[in-house]
C-alpha cells in the first residue's frame, strides 16, 4: 500500500480505477456484441448485392454503400456529439455505458460490415460455385459456405474492431460516457493528476494486448485449416 | 439421359455479344461415359455447366432425365441439381470443414438432419473411394488425389443418376490421374452411373469414355464412339488431340516415307482382331511382304486395339488386303 501510495501519490480511491475498467470493459462488451449483430449481416448484405456477385442490386449496395462510406468518414467523437438527441431517444439518455453503446455501434459497426465484407470475398467463387451445384439456396450458402469458410477472416475482423471500440470508449470519456478514458481525461488531463494517466494508460494497454491474444488464438484455432 | 435440344449459348461483354457456343443438339444416353475434348477456351465448361444450368443457355432446351431443366424455376432446379453430382479440377472442397462434413454436406443441404443416416452413408462414401481412415482430417492435409476422392465421395453422397467432372484429372500428376480415372470407370460399371466429362487430354477419354464429342471454338466438330474417333479421327483438331495421345504416331509421321518402298498402309485392329495372327498368315498365303513402320497395341476403356502403320510390296497385295478386311481389320491407305 505504502508502495502504491509513494509510486501514485494522487490515486487515493483504487476502487474507483476498477469500477472504471469494469465500464469499460461493460462499453466494450455491449458494443462489440451490438456491432457483430448488425454490422455481420451488413457485411453479408454488402457481399452479396455488389455488381457481380450473388445477387447483385446496384441501387441498394450503392445506398448501402455510401452510408457505410458516411459513418466511417466522421471522426468518433463528432460522431458522438452528433449522434447525441439519437441516443437519447434509443436508450433514454446521453450519459453512462448506456448513452455510450448507441454511438459506438453506430460507429463500429460500419467499419466491421466492410471487414466482413472483404472476408467474405476471400472465399473463392469455385467453392461457391460448388454448393450451387449440389443446389444449396442462397441461405445454404450464406450460412454453411460463406460464413464458415470466411471466419477466419471475421474473427481477425472481430479482434480489430474490438481494439478500435477500446479507442472509441476512451474518447467516450471525454463527453461523460464513463470508464477508462474518462478517467484519464478528468483527473490525468483536466487535473494534471499525470499518475491516473499512467495507470488509466497501462490498463488499455493490456486490455488491447489482451484483446489481440484472443483474437490471433480465436483464428488459429478456428480460422482456415 | 441428356438431351440438349438447338442450345447455344453467348455472353455480353462490352456491349456485345460474345457467341461461346454455336446452336448444337446432342444426346448423351444412361450409364454412359461421354467424354468432351477440347483447349481452353473451346467452350466445354460451358457445355459441362449447362447441364446442371450453373450456366443458362442463351437458347435451346436442356432435358435432363425427361425434366426441362430450362422451364425449372429456382426451388426445383436446385432439388434437380441435387440429383447430378459434380467433381472439380481444384476440387472445391469446403476448407473449413473434415473430410466427413465436406461428403456429408450435399445431405445436410437436401435436409437430412438424422446422424446415423449420414454418418453411415458418409462411412459406405468414404471407403468406396478408399479415405475411410481419412474422415477427421482437414482438405488441406489431403494429397491432390485425397481431395479429388473426396471430390467424388461428396458428390455421389445423395446418389446422383449423373456426374459431372470438370477437368477433374488435369491438376493430377499422370499417376494419380489413372488412379482417379480407374475409381470413375469403377463407379460407371457398379453405380451405373452416367458420366460427363470434359478434358483436353485425350487419354483420359480413350481411357474410360464411351463416345466422345471434340469441340473446337465453340462448334463440335466431331463425335462418335472413341474408338471410331480415336482410330480414324476425320477433323484436324481431332488428328492433334489424337497424335497427342500417340507420341511415337506423331513423331513416325515425320519419317521420310516416301524412300519405303510399297504402298503405304495403316491397319486397325480392334478387340478379337488383335487376338489373332491375321497378318502373318494373310502374308504367308498371298506372299506379300510387309515392313512395319510404326505402330502401338494398347486398350480404348475396356477394347484392346492395334493399330500398325506398314509399306506393304509384292504381286498380290489387293487380295491380302481383301483377306485381311475379311478378318475383321481396318486398312487406311495412306497418301504418300
Amino acid at each position: 500500500m505504502n508502495l502504491l501510495q509513494r509510486l501514485f501519490p494522487n490515486i487515493d480511491d483504487w476502487a474507483e480505477i476498477g469500477r472504471a475498467c469494469i465500464d469499460t470493459l461493460l462499453m466494450l462488451g455491449g458494443s462489440l456484441a451490438l456491432t457483430v449483430a448488425i454490422g455481420l449481416p451488413l457485411g453479408v448484405l454488402l457481399y452479396l448485392t455488389a455488381p457481380n456477385q450473388l445477387r447483385p442490386m446496384p441501387k441498394l449496395y450503392a445506398v448501402t454503400s455510401l452510408l457505410v462510406n458516411i459513418l466511417r468518414s466522421v471522426p468518433f467523437i463528432i460522431l458522438m456529439i452528433v449522434l447525441m438527441p439519437v441516443t437519447y431517444v434509443l436508450v433514454g439518455t446521453k450519459l453512462g455505458i448506456r448513452g455510450a453503446i448507441p454511438p459506438l455501434v453506430i460507429g463500429a459497426a460500419p467499419f466491421f460490415a466492410r471487414l466482413v465484407e472483404t472476408a467474405l470475398r476471400e472465399v473463392q467463387r469455385s467453392v461457391i460455385e460448388a454448393s450451387q451445384a449440389m443446389g444449396a439456396s442462397l441461405w445454404q450458402i450464406v450460412r454453411h459456405v460463406l460464413l464458415p469458410e470466411a471466419r477466419g477472416g471475421i474473427f481477425a475482423g472481430t479482434t480489430v474492431t474490438a481494439i478500435a471500440l477500446v479507442g472509441y470508449t476512451a474518447m467516450g470519456g471525454a463527453i461523460g460516457s464513463g470508464g477508462l478514458g474518462d478517467l484519464a481525461y478528468r483527473y490525468g488531463y483536466l487535473s494534471y493528476k499525470s499518475d491516473y494517466m499512467l495507470v488509466t494508460v497501462v490498463l488499455l494497454i493490456v486490455l488491447v494486448q489482451l484483446l489481440q491474444t484472443i483474437g490471433d488464438r480465436v483464428v488459429a484455432r478456428f480460422g482456415r485449416h | 439421359m441428356i438431351r440438349f435440344v438447338d442450345v447455344h449459348k453467348s455472353y455480353r461483354a462490352g456491349g456485345r455479344d460474345i457467341p461461346a457456343l454455336q446452336p448444337f443438339s446432342l444426346d448423351i444416353a444412361d450409364g454412359e461415359v461421354f467424354g468432351i475434348i477440347g483447349l481452353s477456351g473451346a467452350g466445354k465448361s460451358t457445355l459441362i455447366r449447362l447441364i446442371n444450368l450453373l450456366e443458362r443457355p442463351s437458347g435451346g432446351q436442356v432435358f435432363v432425365d425427361e425434366v426441362e431443366m430450362t422451364a425449372l424455376a429456382e426451388p426445383a432446379l436446385r432439388a434437380q441439381r441435387r440429383r447430378i453430382g459434380m467433381i472439380f479440377q481444384h476440387f472445391n472442397l469446403l476448407a473449413s470443414q473434415t473430410v466427413a462434413d465436406n461428403v456429408a454436406f450435399p445431405m445436410r443441404l437436401a435436409g437430412e438432419r438424422r446422424d446415423a443416416v449420414v454418418r453411415q452413408r458418409v462411412g459406405e462414401l468414404l471407403a468406396r473411394v478408399g479415405l475411410a481412415d481419412h474422415a477427421d482430417k482437414y482438405p488441406s492435409q489431403l494429397s491432390g488425389g485425397q481431395k479429388q476422392r473426396v471430390g467424388i465421395a461428396r458428390a455421389l453422397a445423395n446418389r446422383p443418376s449423373i456426374l459431372l467432372c470438370d477437368e477433374a484429372t488435369s491438376a493430377l500428376d499422370p499417376q494419380t490421374t489413372a488412379s482417379v480415372l480407374g475409381l470413375l470407370a469403377q463407379i460407371n460399371r457398379e453405380l451405373k452411373l452416367t458420366i460427363v466429362l470434359i478434358t483436353h487430354e485425350m487419354d483420359v477419354v480413350r481411357r474410360v469414355c464411351d463416345r466422345v464429342a471434340v469441340l473446337d471454338g465453340g462448334v463440335i466438330v466431331e463425335r462418335g464412339n472413341v474408338a471410331d474417333v480415336f482410330l480414324h479421327p476425320q477433323h484436324a483438331t481431332t488428328k492433334r488431340f489424337v497424335n497427342e495421345a500417340l507420341p511415337e504416331e506423331s513423331a513416325s509421321a515425320h519419317l521420310p516415307y516416301a524412300r519405303v518402298p510399297g504402298r503405304l498402309l495403316r491397319l486397325s485392329f480392334r478387340g478379337d482382331t488383335t487376338m489373332t495372327p491375321a497378318l502373318g498368315r494373310v502374308a504367308r498365303e498371298t506372299g506379300i511382304d510387309f515392313n512395319i513402320l510404326a505402330g502401338r497395341i494398347d486398350r480404348i476403356k475396356d477394347l484392346p486395339y492395334g493399330q500398325l502403320t506398314l509399306a506393304m510390296q509384292g504381286d498380290r497385295v489387293d487380295a491380302a488386303l481383301a483377306a485381311l478386311r475379311q478378318a475383321g481389320i481396318e486398312i487406311e491407305e495412306l497418301p504418300r
